[in-house]
């Protein structure tokens, strides 16, 4: 007590920063600084688990980057499983983000029904768990059969080109020199709607309150200095919400990883094959490839947000 | 006279014809407008379906007896509608009691987690002490690091008595137990705890200094003055964390099934095994049938989330608002 009287203020105030922040630096490093260095520790090395003589724990043996060969190599799926779930990731981020911001605009108006549209919105969000996902997913099949019966009639007259023909429309704009990775991206975009939609919940929440904060009177004022409300949202509610959009874009990165291919792979090589080693490289080498997008996507859409302080 | 005739004409036929347009300018508004409510309508509905289609199907097939499953006239509105998915449901997931078991647990770490991210956060926003910055970056590595890199290590920390503390529990071998959750997120590295302290940290941030400098010269310690003064304004925090916090736990399965977590606690574990149960112990093997008992489960799983969802929507919205993610 005498002691603690002594220190000036600001030594005293940084004192207790510190203890308030203490829990979270010795958790830290107990889990994450301890991990990550035996995480790596294990890429590097010959791996061996033994329950012998009541020692449990795990004995390294340095290989010779044996593991990363073996990788890169030999492996049969990890190159394609890391380049699909990257790619996936790289695909849906601009549809996500779009997506979101755009039902956030529509859910930020005032309509009748607005509290229901929002709960529904955020449902997938509370559908999170892996049981729920796949009995919905097995469900969205059963819904489709059941619908099936009259899509397949309307598709067969599609598909006899009586009436409309999609693949020539889809020819058309491919003579119309619509370059053609477009054509299939829009496809592709079309095809993945569902991923795209139960994976902007937190997003649209986000973007929603981001939406409800930004001051009435800037919007009072371009109205009556006549902005018509295409130049006011490029003006007024884009540059606003910008800052948002770099948050969604890390939250939309990170929580894709983590329910990608490749964190099942690594799971799978550790916990059913007994492969520590390989299963250590896996999750290190997608964790620096996707930290590294991270920090690309981030660098190339921070230099254009605005920040309103 | 003519002359004045004339003019009063011209003035009635214009100011008919400025009433005119202005009541086609009100009627093109008025038609754009509606124009624009309708398509807002049909992409709300139709997303809304998309989201909404399968539970709709969950939940009427929930109901369905074997016969309707297997009738091709049946579609949604079962014909001999039944109960029996949700008793041999409710009786092998032993729903109450693990629902207890699981609100509590749930409960219990969205409270301590609120606690410490509160802490935590605070201590980032409002103090200046050696080595801030670098811990600040941690806090940041902790978001963006995906949990699995670093799950092998954790499982077998919990496995072999973690700084020789828990020697007296199992032998130090924490596995099974939810004790590894408990101990991680008290240490304010739980289930995206990072995530939390960012929002915390930029709520406190965005906070008066005022009001604690004056709980300081009114002789409030800082603990104090984070107790009795920052907690209370921080509500708006405090529902949206308590509400992200509680469904991602809710949800979570990474960390259960890394730390084996019983099934007697969650919930989303007894679900997954539900189908394999029903085979096993009630012989009903047909997995179209066994289906239907997973369905029914999912309506249990589902239903308290919704619950408190549905009660809280109106503060968790005004909450993100102004919780300071937004900046």
């Amino acid at each position: 007590m005498k002691r603690n009287r002594m220190l000036t203020l600001p030594r005293k105030r940084a004192l207790t920063g510190f203890l308030f922040v203490l829990p979270f630096t010795a958790g830290f490093l107990l889990f994450y600084v301890n991990s990550i260095v035996t995480t790596v520790r294990m890429s590097l090395s010959e791996v061996t688990v033994g329950v012998a003589e009541g020692v449990r724990g795990m004995s390294m043996q340095w290989n010779d980057f044996f593991n990363y060969i073996r990788a890169f190599s030999q492996h049969a799926t990890f190159k394609q499983d890391l380049t699909s779930s990257l790619l996936n990731m790289l695909i849906d981020l601009p549809l996500i983000i779009f997506f979101s911001l755009f039902m956030a605009l529509f859910l930020n108006q005032k309509f009748r029904g607005r509290t229901v549209a929002r709960a529904i919105f955020f449902l997938p969000v509370i559908l999170g768990a892996p049981a729920i996902s796949e009995a919905i997913n097995m469900a969205r099949a059963l819904m489709v059969g059941g619908i099936s019966p009259a899509s397949a009639e309307v598709m067969a007259s599609l598909g006899a080109g009586t009436t409309i023909d999609v693949g020539y429309y889809l020819y058309m704009l491919g003579n119309l020199a619509v370059p053609p990775v477009l054509i299939n991206y829009i496809i592709g975009a079309v095809a993945r709607i569902n991923n795209v939609i139960t994976a902007s919940g937190v997003q649209i929440v986000i973007f929603v309150a981001a939406l409800q904060s930004i001051a009435p009177a800037l919007y009072e004022v371009a109205k009556i200095e006549g902005a018509t409300s295409y130049e006011t949202f490029w003006k007024i509610t884009f540059p606003m919400v910008s800052p948002l959009i770099v948050t969604n874009v890390v939250y939309t990165i990170v929580d894709s990883f983590a329910k990608s291919q490749i964190v099942t792979l690594s799971y799978d090589t550790i916990f059913t094959d007994y492969n520590y080693g390989l299963g250590a490289v896996f999750s290190l080498v997608s964790s620096v490839a996707v930290c590294l997008i991270l920090l690309m996507v981030g660098w190339l859409l921070s230099r254009r947000t605005f920040y309103h302080i | 006279m003519n002359a004045w005739r004339a003019l009063r004409d011209k003035w009635a036929s214009l100011a008919r014809d400025t009433r005119l347009q202005n009541e086609r300018r009100h009627a093109e508004r008025q038609a754009r407008r509606f124009l624009f409510a309708l398509f807002r309508a049909v992409i709300i509905f139709g997303i809304s379906y998309v989201i909404l289609g399968p539970l709709i199907g969950i939940l009427a097939n929930s109901f369905f007896s074997n016969e309707d499953k297997y009738s091709p006239i049946v579609y949604l509105i079962p014909q001999n509608p039944t109960l029996e998915r949700y008793r041999l449901a409710l009786l092998r997931m032993d729903y109450f009691r693990v629902l207890g078991r699981m609100l509590l647990y749930v409960t219990s770490l969205t409270v301590l987690q609120l606690a410490v991210c509160a802490m935590v956060g605070y201590g980032f926003a409002r103090f200046n002490f050696p080595l801030k910055k670098i811990l600040f970056a941690c806090v940041i590595v902790m978001i963006v690091l995906p949990s699995h890199t670093i799950m092998y290590p954790l499982y077998n920390l919990f496995q072999n008595n973690p700084g020789g503390l828990f020697g007296w529990f199992n032998n130090g071998n924490l596995l099974g137990s939810p004790l590894p959750m408990f101990l991680m997120t008290a240490l304010g590295t739980g289930l995206r705890s990072g995530l939390f302290i960012f929002i915390f940290n930029q709520f406190f941030r965005g906070l008066p200094k005022e009001i604690e400098e004056a709980a300081l010269i009114d002789g409030a310690g800082s603990i104090r003055t984070f107790i009795q003064v920052m907690i209370p304004n921080a509500t708006p925090a405090i529902v949206t964390v308590a509400i992200f916090s509680a469904v991602w736990q809710y949800n979570d399965s990474f960390y259960g099934r890394l730390f084996n977590i019983s099934d007697n606690i969650l919930l989303s574990r007894k679900l997954s095994t539900l189908q394999r149960t029903i085979a096993n112990l009630d012989m009903i093997r047909d997995p179209s049938i066994s289906t239907l008992y997973v369905y029914a489960g999912v309506v249990f799983m589902i239903l308290p989330l919704l619950l408190m969802y549905i009660f809280l929507q109106k503060y968790f919205i005004e909450g993100v608002e102004r919780s300071g993610i937004v900046g």
